[in-house]
């Protein structure tokens, strides 16, 4: 009966997956009249679209499911793929329901393709979102501004005006779906062969999509069908993946390493919805809330300059809360970001005497073969030898 | 005989950045010993006035990669990188640097580079900046201070912006800079520096826009990474540099009132066939080589985009003496690859317009994503905006496995075909 559930919430997720063209932003706009605006992988503040009436939606990319016509044009060889499907999609029309983008803060292609959005889409609004990096006083007023400048075009855009009753209650939502998907990382940590990363990637997949109450009650659904599962647990190595915030790796490179002997533990996948850790206070002041604990309460990530140098201190941290045996460096092939940042982790790694492993990808890479035996071997010599 | 006077007129003001750049390499080769601090810190949305406000002494760690390009020893530096496990897909500036540092820090002028007593992460336009420095910390045992300069999405500077910036500059860059330096922020001082550095950019812009005159008697690329070289980096502020803008002005002055064109490596180009505009940073490794490439062909690049890396002086800005903070945190937000794509392709297309260029060029750099990303799309909009014809090709910044003489050749012989079969009729 629990399996079959499992099922059925994973093939809904998968169905979510695969539908480009956002076929449930369509109904759910057509149901309740609202707007949607999408944004790309990594942190933006849901809450405050949420209030104003926004449906957020979180855009990966085309993955492996999108034929590149048109995208190629746009993007030379040696820029990640993430862009190119991005602007495929928008150029054929699939996500045209979309009221509007945000471009976070990721790096100089996101930056760039902010640029482009504004000129191949002169009539949607599409906004910059510029995180502060650097945490004094200074940042705080600028995010601040930001923010409630932000607030005012969704307002505009939506016509619903975000309270500050509105904006705690989209908290308290966004609190609990985080709440909840701490709780999936965690009994996926604990019991890696009830849950398998497949599962969770397309759980979070959906979590772009559809809003956020049903999401966090499909956690728990989830959670609950898989607890007494009977799945045998497998002498696989516990790993973290770190380096795919933003481009994603196909479905089946996910579950390839799976396959080659390696349970994930941790990843840094969607952090658009884990990159906050724990819960924003509810407050009189629930913008200052959302500004603080952007400041006090997210993960470390290249795409944030963390004044302590911590990047490699909180991967170790991990690895460690995990209790993993090793590390997997998986990055998008171009990936400023994630490339720059490798040399800096393997380093954190070496001082504390964890293995690693690395490769890149891109959303298309057909052939996962190469990448699951090289998972394989990895898992193999730390299963050996207990280091790579 | 012209030619003659042109070669001696072009000396004086490279003697003068030469010995600049030599006395100042000399500087940095003995600031321990003579108790000179240093600051490591980056090109675009550079504070060289506030630097030496404290006389403190810059180093600009991708003007050294450009050197080691230029002197063809980036190719090992970069490979020393890839060793340490740096990737082969990232900025070639950043393996150039921390290859060079792990071979030693021998800089470009034969000495040993001093260690930073600041890393001074002032970045503009670009991302790879912050990770650069980040991976340096992990080097150097030093503070770090992060000046975060917001991008300007919408194609403006808004007050919040300018705020932001100028309050880290009050409140977090200037006391690091006093407890560094042991010094109290003479403002006086860096009011003089201010008014220094904007009697120069008054001359640089002259310089510039003599690329209106036909025949041009500047290269506003090839020969103007030269001009770019004192305002951009440790010179800013400081009475040689302007010395050095105001014989550059003269010797152009001269040349248009000869009728002459820019000097080359291989003589001044005067039967200039083709106007073009350049958008993208030069390949370093190759230089003269890809400079043959043109001036065989009497093309002359009358603007580009690469050279306002640093600052956009046409445009208007000038560093303000009245208002120091303000005016150094609007530099830092104007600069080039700081302005949003529809921005950046207003701005060629007023050059092109403003020059009567025949056409764009885009040197597409594979691992320099703040330019490249969305160049091919700029490309499109430029042909359909000015009915010009556009070429686009790639290379790399310093790693010589990326430049293909033969490739780029051919595509641009192809392209002065195109240039040639679109010329107006006489
Ligand atoms: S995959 Fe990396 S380089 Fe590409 S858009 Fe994302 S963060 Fe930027
Ligand atoms: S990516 Fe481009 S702008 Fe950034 S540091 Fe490298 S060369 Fe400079």
């Amino acid at each position: 009966m629990s399996e079959s559930r499992r099922q059925a919430i994973i093939e809904q997720c998968d169905t979510l997956y695969r539908d480009l063209a956002l076929g449930y932003v369509r109904d759910w706009k057509q149901r309740t009249g609202g707007k949607a605006v999408g944004h790309m992988p990594v942190y933006v503040p849901r809450e405050i679209l949420h209030a104003a009436g926004v449906l957020p939606v979180g855009i990966m990319g085309g993955g492996d499911n999108i034929e590149i016509i048109r995208g190629d044009a746009y993007f030379q060889s040696y820029i990640c793929h993430l862009p190119r499907s991005t602007v495929e999609m928008g150029l054929a029309g699939k996500i045209d329901c979309l009221d509007g983008m945000l471009f976070p803060a990721i790096c100089d292609v996101i930056r760039n393709l902010s640029g482009m959005w504004q000129i191949l889409f002169p009539d949607t609004y599409v906004r910059y979102m510029d995180f502060p990096q650097t945490f004094g006083d200074a940042g705080h007023r600028f995010y601040r501004f930001e923010l409630e400048d932000l607030l005012g075009d969704l307002q505009k855009l939506s016509g619903i005006e975000a309270t500050p009753e509105r904006l705690n209650h989209a908290i308290e939502l966004y609190n609990d779906n985080r709440r909840a998907l701490a709780e999936l990382y965690d009994l996926r940590a604990a019991e890696p062969h009830k849950v398998p990363t497949a599962d969770v990637y397309l759980l979070m997949r959906a979590g772009n999509i559809i809003e956020v109450e049903e999401h966090t009650t499909m956690l728990r659904e989830y959670m609950e069908a898989v607890r007494d599962s009977e799945s045998p647990m497998l002498d696989n190595i516990r790993v973290v993946i770190t380096g795919m915030f933003c481009e994603q790796p196909p479905l089946t490179m996910v579950k390839a390493m799976e396959n080659s002997g390696c349970y994930i533990v941790d990843d840094d996948w969607m952090l658009g919805a884990r990159y906050q850790m724990g819960q924003t206070p509810i407050s009189d002041d629930p913008m200052g809330s959302i500004v603080d604990a952007y400041f006090n309460d997210t993960v470390c990530t290249a795409t944030r300059y963390d004044a302590d140098g911590g990047n490699g201190r909180f991967l170790v941290e991990r690895v460690r809360e995990r209790d993993a045996e090793g590390v997997i460096f998986a990055a998008a092939s171009f990936c400023d970001p994630a490339l720059l940042d490798r040399p800096m982790g393997q380093s954190a790694l070496n001082q504390a005497d964890i293995p690693y492993t690395a490769f890149t990808y891109s959303e298309n890479t057909g052939q996962v073969q190469v990448i699951k035996e090289q998972a394989g071997t990895f898992a193999d010599s730390i299963k050996l030898w207990g280091g790579a | 005989m012209n030619e003659q006077v042109a070669q001696i007129q072009k000396e004086q003001s490279m003697v003068i950045q030469k010995k600049m750049i030599g006395e100042h390499f000399e500087k940095l080769a003995h600031a321990e010993e003579n108790g000179q601090k240093v600051v490591y810190t980056f090109v675009p949305g550079n504070l060289n006035e506030l630097i030496l406000a404290f006389d403190m002494l810059p180093v600009h760690p991708e003007v050294n990669a450009l050197q080691s390009g230029m002197r063809k020893q980036s190719g090992d530096y970069i490979q020393e990188a890839e060793k340490q496990g740096h990737s082969e897909d990232v900025c070639t500036y950043v393996k150039c640097d921390i290859g060079m540092l792990k071979k030693g820090n021998i800089g470009p002028t034969g000495h040993k580079m001093p260690e930073p007593d600041l890393l001074l992460l002032s970045y503009t336009g670009c991302f790879t900046f912050m990770k650069w420095f980040e991976l340096l910390r992990e080097e150097y045992d030093c503070p770090i201070v992060m000046l975060q300069v917001p991008y300007q999405a919408n194609g403006e500077i808004t007050p919040n912006m300018r705020d932001f910036v100028a309050h880290q500059l009050k409140d977090v860059l200037v006391p690091k800079l006093e407890e560094i330096s042991g010094k109290k922020l003479d403002e006086d001082r860096l009011s003089e520096l201010l008014a220094s550095s904007a009697r120069a950019e008054d001359d640089l812009v002259w310089v510039w826009e003599s690329a209106k005159h036909k025949p041009s008697p500047i290269d506003a690329y090839f020969g103007g990474v030269y001009y770019i070289g004192p305002i951009f980096t440790a010179f800013r502020g400081v009475p040689e540099c302007e010395d050095y803008y105001s014989s550059l002005k003269a010797e152009v002055g001269r040349r248009i009132a000869e009728g002459l064109g820019p000097v080359t490596p291989e003589g001044v180009l005067t039967d200039q066939k083709y106007r073009v505009v350049v958008e993208g940073p030069p390949n370093w490794t190759s230089f003269r080589d890809f400079w043959k490439i043109f001036y065989d062909e009497g093309v002359v690049m009358v603007a580009s985009t690469y050279t306002k890396v640093g600052g956009l002086y046409e445009q208007g800005f000038r560093h303000d003496p009245g208002k120091p903070f303000e005016t150094l945190a609007e530099y830092c937000l104007g600069c080039y690859t700081n302005r949003n794509l529809p921005s950046r392709i207003d701005l060629l297309a007023d050059y092109v317009n403003e020059y009567e260029a025949d056409g764009v060029l885009f040197n597409s750099i594979k691992s320099c994503n703040s330019f490249s990303a969305g160049q091919l799309m700029m490309l499109r909009e430029l042909e359909r905006r000015t009915g010009r014809a556009g070429a686009f090709i790639e290379s790399d910044l310093v790693d010589p496995r990326y430049f293909s003489a033969a490739n780029i050749k051919n595509r641009l012989e192809s392209y002065f075909q195109m240039l040639e079969a679109r010329r107006p009729a006489a």
